[in-house]
């Protein structure tokens, strides 16, 4: 070891980006819970005329929610324990600080224009991929340099061994880089017209039944390499750090990886189930979303083998509580999953609200309190204060996790009713449902689901005030803690 | 070549890039046990990367000084 008394970590990145994630999360949340209000009472469609109506604010809310959380999640994460498990600062290179702080300020300049680019209507109607050209370009460019960076700070790392968590940063990295790419491939109309329409549209260069498959491939994996896998990054991480317990078992971690890396990329056809795709490949889409329980559970079960003998932390610290449950999300909308994508579940479940219902669970139950969890944990460490409130996290657990479980079990009973009216018919074959019957029927799980939205957003806003609070005013910390997160 | 033996023949290759793909995933595994058992590798020690992670600690493999001067050289 060289003579690095003096070295310290440096998390201004990882702090801005921190900031990004609250602010991205506040917005994006507030969207989600508009509309799922204006899905049960259509008349708040119309408080801001066109920019207010649920077709142009539902792409805010994904868009919002995925690269403006937790793409920022992901970044504030990597920039903090990227640097502890390589151990080497970032102030270490002036090269990777300047990169990544064009990274920050090209992200957060990029993502509000792009939001301001959905508001005006402008989108490439692909879902998850609404961003129209301009945009792609400055999000490749965003990307590309956290790549350089990231590959940078391995390039001058101390620990030569590639801690477990890097593995999934880096194929996030790597599986967004080409996800992202393969989809967006796009013609912007204007230019190949000689002038004619706006110089923001473009058409997609694939047609037809190939362009839905590569959009299909594109969505169900940027769930795969945005909402899972550098989560499970992430989980690998702050879990056995905070709990002060090594991973139950390394080799799990790396048999996980390289199955969910090999089975992942295959499943997305199960989205075109009963579509003009050929046979082989919607069997194909089905047969390895099965096979996914496997790879997704390892992770899931190593994470909760990791607290053997240390369950007693589950009840004194209530950041475990969040990590654990988030674990238990993942196991749940991972055998989720797959049975959605058994053929005949999937004739029920296909284009019902037992899809977004189980989207949430995913999302709010893994993702959400995942990244939580981390910004708590790196606080402390970043601001060198204890956190502000101990009382105001149990609070904010027990609301959310009652919100998560109203959002998807209000999803589940509207998503099976809905499915079974459409099929329903009469001895004549005739069906037996229009289409306002089953609204009918609907309105109180949808009016359900936007109780549930205040009442995640509420627990979001205490936990962003937490965080205000511990940075301004959390008792001062003379020393950094090496594992349990001190709170007040 | 129509278009359904093109739809077949990818049907095919996805079978054998399917065998294939699982042969390997298979292999790693047996590679991973034989060689801890072997004693030539001890994997579980990595799981310590993230509870000893300060600046100062010692790594659970140096990367070699020569090395890592190399880089910063650059």
């Amino acid at each position: 070891m060289q003579s690095n008394a003096a070295l310290e970590y440096d998390y201004s990145l990882a702090k801005k980006f921190t900031f990004l994630t609250i602010l991205f999360g506040i917005l994006g949340m507030i969207v989600g819970t508009l509309i799922a209000a204006q899905l049960a009472f259509p008349e708040l469609n119309y408080l801001l005329g066109e920019y207010g109506t649920f077709s142009r604010l539902r792409p805010v809310h994904t868009n919002t929610v995925i690269f403006g959380f937790t793409v920022s999640g992901i970044f504030a994460t990597w920039y903090y324990l990227g640097q502890r498990v390589l151990k080497v600062s970032m102030a270490e290179s002036k090269f990777l600080m300047v990169l990544g702080n064009i990274q920050f300020w090209l992200y957060f300049i990029g993502a509000l224009a792009a939001t301001v680019s959905l508001l005006l209507g402008f989108t490439t109607a692909k879902e998850y991929a609404q961003y129209e050209w301009p945009f792609d370009i400055v999000v490749v460019l965003i990307w590309v340099l956290w790549g350089v960076n990231m590959m940078g700070l391995i390039g001058i790392r101390r620990e030569k061994a590639l801690y477990i968590s890097v593995w999934y940063y880096l194929a996030c990295f790597l599986g967004i880089a080409m996800l992202y790419l393969f989809n967006n491939m796009e013609i912007p109309t204007y230019f190949t017209s000689g002038g004619l329409g706006n110089p923001l549209h473009s058409v997609s260069m694939y047609a037809g039944t190939n362009d839905a498959l590569v959009q299909w491939w594109y969505g169900h994996n940027a769930v795969a390499f945005g909402f899972t896998v550098p989560i499970v990054g992430m989980i690998y991480y702050f879990l056995p750090k905070e709990s002060g317990q090594a991973i139950y078992s390394y080799k799990l971690s790396l048999l996980s990886f390289w199955g969910l890396m090999f089975v992942y990329l295959w499943a997305g056809s199960h989205h075109l189930l009963w579509s003009t795709v050929p046979d082989w490949m919607q069997t194909m889409g089905s047969a390895f979303s099965v096979v996914l329980i496997l790879p997704s559970w390892g992770s899931a079960i190593n994470m909760l083998l990791t607290m053997k003998g240390e369950w007693n932390q589950l009840t004194d610290n209530p950041l475990i509580k969040f990590m654990v449950l988030a674990s238990t999300f993942y196991m749940l909308s991972t055998i989720e999953g797959p049975i959605q994508a058994i053929r005949s579940v999937n004739a029920i479940a296909h284009f019902t609200d037992w899809i977004p219902g189980h989207v949430h669970d995913g999302v709010l139950g893994w993702v959400v309190f995942m990244i939580m969890a981390g910004i708590f944990h790196m606080a402390p460490r970043m601001f060198k204060r204890e956190i502000y409130s101990k009382k105001l996290m149990e609070a904010q657990f027990w609301l959310q996790t009652t919100a998560v479980v109203l959002y998807f079990t209000s999803m589940w009973i509207a998503g099976i009713t809905q499915g079974m009216m459409w099929r329903a018919v009469d001895e004549y074959g005739n069906l037996m449902y229009s289409f306002i019957d089953t609204v009918t029927v609907l309105h109180p799980y949808y009016a359900i689901r936007a109780l549930s939205g205040v009442m995640y957003l509420t627990g979001f806003l205490m936990f962003a005030y937490n965080i205000y609070k511990t940075m301004t005013s959390g008792r001062e910390l003379t020393q950094e803690p090496q594992f349990r997160t001190p709170m007040a | 070549m129509d278009s359904t033996d093109i739809a077949n023949l990818q049907g095919y290759a996805s079978f054998f890039m399917t065998v294939f793909l699982v042969i390997m995933l298979y292999g790693y595994i047996i590679y991973l046990y034989r060689s801890e058992k072997k004693g030539e590798r001890d994997y579980e020690k990595y799981g310590r990367i993230a509870l000893d992670d300060e600046i100062d600690s010692t790594p659970v493999e140096d990367k070699p000084a020569s090395q890592r001067y190399k880089d910063e050289e650059k």
